[in-house]
């Protein structure tokens, strides 16, 4: 062992290094293809500015209300344990992979003028609720985050060690005590992450607004992009908006990596933990009532997503089958990238502290990147070199890997770093670095993070509507795409089959990576 | 290995259109094989996105585009084609059954329909007009003139007939508009479920109801004035190594193979009706006089004031 480096934060991470890199030259490298293109940038008119304001004013709702209402609702969770718990939490992963005109539509059975919360508001005179408008979109953002985020929390307090608890029991700590002490350290850690997440989908996310926006008013930028694409053909003017959205991005990442806590290590035993739950009938009906709301706003509109589609699963067409077979080779190559540059960011950012704030910062940008940029400089690049129809799934699957990443590498980081400063000494007397530190320690402690990890890029992967129609090739569809031209061409009860098809197999999909991983690490 | 040889030997035309037209349950299988029994040759399709995206494509291509020949733009989009100077001219002529009278050397029309809202034919006061819409409390749901093409029919249908005044009519619809959205998949389907009383489509729409589903409860409101049309054109690339072949392919585009796939697979009028007519339930074509439909100079023209129509009627 002579040749061993010194410690551990002096070692170069090549394979961090190469995976930021990577991300880099998709983000800016398409962005800069379509500015040469261009052959510079546009000028921005006070429609953009009204957009900027629309798309900041949903985008901070979205994602305060998404994480005020996912702690009351993550610590029911944690804390609590009732019949189909594991398949409840499951079901939480929904909302957020599914095709977002999927969603929507089963948000609007219930929520809907026609809807059911409606019909009984009728029934007994009360008001009727609109879901069009900035309400309606945060509502879909909300019922799309809420339990994004009330799984990364849950995850938070699952990782507190049972020993704290007990010592919080055998000090009879009060419930206010236990949650400044315990629990409030925890969510100061997480929560600026959360929030920065949520806005930074709800920044690019346009489909919602394009829904149940109501109107004009509610023009987001990433909208204002697709219009300089499609409507106006004018790249310079989609790459100055592209450029403001990742300023937006870029200072949300930032602002969220200064405002959240440095996390104390936890020093348990390397045990799953065991949480107490205050006992008492008040504390119980709480948590009763808050996981009942939670199941009616989660779960109603994914039975109405699969009251609707049982009768249209007939109605399916024999390119069902290859559709699936695309989506899934997708997934899994996805999934493979994602966790691969996940693992080889992780590792570069626990090593080297001090420039976590830049790989951090290059990792959400590419949320903020609008996928129009993305795909139209991807194509600009490629189509000179190759037919890019040729290259159509592993493009989509390369840019679907990257998408993911922030939210994987959000689950993956802590685990990793909690790894490290737990036996990185160790792996440092024993001499292990490289692969076989990767082997033998860390990873081994992971499973339950890159389990789910797994299952998040993989469900996304199926779950998406190719980012990139310059891509897809409409004869060879995968899943997603299958339902939407269902969807434009009439039929609309097959195209209920098929997202009841894929809200199975992305469930299908996340339950088994999450469970594999579950499992590995309870042996 | 054999038949592989001879394949190769085989002219390839690739044509560029919509993703709809390639869909399994579209035109594009039955008109590829039509053609392929008479041209010995390879029609190879290649779906980008909608009509606007087909455009986006071809101008990112440039002069490398493999296209040919592309099928699957709308007049409002054709003055913009032009300019680009990437189309030839299409040397064909044909007797089209078109209620408007064409004469573009560069775009030969495929199909043509007409803008309409579509509600559900028990609805009691079926407005005549977009004053009476305004009047009524009925919600309707449209698609952005921005990302959807019958969304940018629409902003030139009430700029077609109220010009200055549009967006003092835009202003009376606001309180109608349900929501805008992105494509007409979605507002189809907002209606579908029920959220609201019209939704913009075509006046065909109700034919697919009652030919594929026996389902006679849709209909098209028909406004005095008239409805506004769309006519889905195709055209020959400049640059493309197979003139004689993509000009046979216009040609045959015209004739009964092609026409006759087109009402029950695009639900569009045939631009040239077959001799065996249209099926039945099918919509019948509108008179001439209520027959709208700017012509492709007058639609670039009119898009910003259109479009800026819409955007101060809804109330940016």
């Amino acid at each position: 062992m002579a040749d061993r480096s010194g410690p551990i934060s002096a070692r170069p991470h090549w394979a961090g290094l190469l995976a930021a890199a990577l991300l880099l030259a998709l983000g800016l490298g398409s962005l800069g293809a379509v500015l040469v293109w261009a052959g510079g940038f546009g000028a921005l008119s006070n429609a953009d500015f009204a957009a900027l304001r629309f798309t900041l004013i949903q985008a901070l709702l979205s994602a305060l209300l998404s994480c005020v209402l996912a702690v009351p609702l993550a610590r029911a969770l944690a804390r609590r344990h009732f019949v189909m718990r594991g398949l409840w939490v499951t079901l939480l992963g929904a909302p957020f992979i599914l095709p977002v005109i999927v969603a929507v539509m089963g948000l609007l059975v219930i929520f809907g003028r026609a809807g059911v919360v409606n019909m009984l508001s009728g029934f007994w005179n009360g008001p009727q609720i609109s879901i069009y408008g900035l309400s309606g979109v945060v509502l879909a953002h909300v019922f799309f985050n809420l339990p994004l985020v009330t799984r990364m929390l849950l995850h938070g307090w699952l990782a507190i060690p049972a020993e704290q608890f007990r010592l919080a029991d055998s000090l009879a700590f009060t419930p206010r005590d236990r949650f400044r002490l315990i629990e409030w350290p925890m969510l100061r850690g997480l929560m600026p992450g959360a929030f920065a997440l949520v806005f930074l989908i709800c920044t690019t996310s346009f489909a919602v607004a394009l829904i149940l926006g109501g109107g004009p008013k509610a023009t987001t930028v990433e909208l204002a992009i697709y219009q300089a694409f499609r409507f106006e053909f004018d790249l310079g003017h989609a790459a100055i908006l592209a450029v403001l959205q990742i300023a937006l991005g870029l200072a949300a990442a930032l602002w969220a990596y200064g405002a959240r806590a440095p996390r104390d290590v936890a020093q348990g035993l390397d045990r799953t933990r065991i949480l107490l739950a205050p006992a008492g009938l008040p504390a119980r009906l709480l948590d009763g009532v808050i996981l009942g709301a939670a199941s009616l706003f989660i779960i109603g509109p994914m039975v109405a997503i699969v009251l609707n589609g049982v009768a249209g699963l007939g109605d399916l067409t024999s390119s069902l089958w290859p559709a699936i077979l695309r989506s899934m080779a997708v997934a899994m190559a996805a999934m493979l990238i994602t966790l691969a540059l996940a693992v080889a960011l992780s590792a570069a950012i626990t090593a080297r502290p001090k420039l976590a704030w830049l790989f951090e910062g290059i990792i959400y940008m590419m949320l903020a990147v609008s996928p129009l940029v993305i795909g139209t400089g991807l194509f600009l690049l490629i189509f000179p070199v190759i037919d890019p129809v040729s290259v159509a799934l592993p493009i989509t699957a390369l840019i679907n890997a990257a998408l993911a990443l922030p939210f994987v590498v959000q689950v993956i980081l802590p685990a990793y770093r909690q790894s490290e400063a737990r036996f990185g000494r160790l792996a440092d007397q024993l001499g292990l670095s490289g692969v076989d530190r990767l082997r033998w320690v860390i990873l081994p402690r992971l499973s339950r993070p890159l389990g789910f990890g797994a299952g998040l890029a993989a469900a996304l992967s199926i779950g998406d509507l190719g980012v990139v129609a310059l891509f897809a090739d409409p004869s060879q569809p995968t899943l997603p795409l299958y339902t939407y031209q269902l969807m434009g061409a009439y039929r609309t009860d097959a195209a209920a089959g098929a997202a009841l098809v894929l809200l199975g197999l992305t469930l299908a999909t996340f339950w088994l990576f999450d469970k594999g991983g579950r499992t590995y690490a309870d042996t | 290995m054999a038949t592989a040889v001879v394949a190769q030997d085989k002219p390839v035309l690739n044509v560029y259109t919509y993703d709809s037209f390639v869909a399994e349950w579209g035109p594009g299988p039955a008109v590829e094989a039509a053609f392929e029994a008479t041209c010995d040759c390879d029609l190879q399709f290649t779906g980008a996105g909608d009509g606007a995206a087909l455009l986006s494509r071809l101008q990112l291509e440039g002069a490398r585009s493999k296209a040919d020949a592309v099928l699957g733009l709308d007049t409002n989009l054709t003055a913009r084609a032009t300019a680009t100077g990437l189309f030839a001219e299409h040397g064909v002529t044909a007797d089209l059954s078109l209620p408007i009278a064409w004469t573009d050397p560069v775009f030969l029309p495929f199909d043509y329909g007409y803008l309409a809202f579509v509600h559900n034919a028990e609805l009691a006061k079926v407005p005549t007009s977009f004053a009476e819409l305004a009047a009524s409390d009925l919600k309707i749901v449209i698609q952005d003139p921005r990302s959807s093409t019958p969304g940018l029919g629409l902003a030139y249908w009430v700029y077609a007939l109220y010009g200055t005044q549009a967006a003092d009519i835009w202003a009376d619809l606001a309180d109608n508009v349900l929501t805008v959205t992105k494509g007409w998949s979605e507002a189809y389907g907002l209606f579908l479920d029920g959220e609201a009383d019209m939704v913009l489509s075509y006046t065909t729409s109700p034919s697919y109801h009652i030919i594929a589903e026996q389902d006679a409860s849709k209909a098209a409101a028909l406004f005095e004035q008239g409805q506004y049309m769309q006519v889905e054109v195709a055209g020959i690339l400049a640059n493309s190594q197979e003139q004689a072949l993509a000009q046979a392919f216009l040609s045959f585009m015209l004739s009964d193979a092609f026409q006759e796939i087109i009402p029950t697979t695009n639900w569009m009028f045939p631009a040239v009706t077959p001799a065996a007519g249209l099926p039945e339930g099918f919509a019948t074509p509108i008179a001439a006089e209520k027959s709208l439909l700017l012509s492709a100079d007058e639609a670039l023209q009119s898009r910003d004031p259109a479009l800026a129509a819409w955007l101060t009627g809804l109330g940016q």
